[in-house]
């Protein structure tokens, strides 16, 4: 289980723009780094990050080598009903890391 | 003559880490992205700060001016730089749904540099800025010796 920090508010008025952050732990090793024995340690980086709103993705977002370490992402909604928004990071070396959060719309 | 030798091997330890982007591949990666449609200087705002001590983590935000209504929102954030190792730093895709084009998270920079931000609309405008960047601590010098 990766570390994963997700702030988003736990309550919203229908329609409400709520800000979604997003932060993953993970290295982002871009493959141009040379290790102690001088040869490149091997890329492993988040391709891809997603969200969506009770199933339906609000949210995407591709990654390139060129992102900062623990991934740190934040964003925008607009609050249309109760129920849970998942996250979702996946990329090389099959990582795959889901978290979800309730919301409460009213 | 040794001292060439010295000299242009250390060019070459020096090569993985500059060989990369430049301006003519950001170039390219942009003409990738817009197909060649008409890039517009408005609308579009990225915040970066210009003075940037520590190249690992640049914070950076790119807001658009977008009524973000089904008839007009902003389809996609591109954002590239000169001179990474590759020209691309992220894409993002927003809809309606987002209520705000907004973005924010951190990037790495390998030197000082141009970073490029392009928004798509769902009319198939392209609004795009540009920041110039100077960093102290370059992301990729840090090898792990």
């Amino acid at each position: 289980m990766a570390n994963v920090l997700v702030n988003a508010p736990k309550t919203a008025r229908k329609g409400d723009v709520v800000e979604i952050k997003a932060l993953i732990l993970h290295p982002m090793e871009t493959g141009y780094r040379a290790g102690t024995n001088g040869r490149l340690i091997p890329r492993n980086i988040i391709e891809r990050f997603s969200a969506t709103w009770n199933g339906v993705e609000i949210f995407r977002m591709d990654f390139s080598p060129a992102i900062a370490a623990n991934p740190y992402v934040a964003f925008t909604a607009v609050a249309t009903e109760t129920g849970t928004i998942a996250f979702r990071w996946t990329g090389d070396e099959n990582f795959a890391v889901e978290h979800q959060v309730p919301i409460q719309v009213t | 003559m040794q001292r060439r030798v010295f000299l242009a091997g250390l060019a070459v330890t020096v090569l993985p880490c500059a060989a990369g982007a430049t301006p003519d591949s950001m170039a390219a990666a942009i003409q990738e992205v817009t197909k060649g449609a008409a890039l517009q200087p408005v609308r579009i705002k990225l915040d970066i700060p210009p003075l940037v001590e520590n190249g690992n983590a640049v914070p950076l935000t790119v807001t658009v001016e977008s009524p973000m209504s089904e008839a007009d929102h902003v389809r996609a954030i591109h954002v590239f730089n000169e001179k990474n190792p590759q020209p691309h730093v992220f894409n993002a895709w927003l809809s309606p749904r987002n209520g705000r084009a907004t973005i924010s998270t951190r990037i790495k920079l390998a030197d000082a540099q141009k970073v490029v931000a392009i928004a798509e609309t769902s009319k198939g405008l392209f609004f795009t800025v540009s920041a110039d960047v100077i960093v102290t601590i370059a992301a990729c010098i840090e090898d792990i010796t």
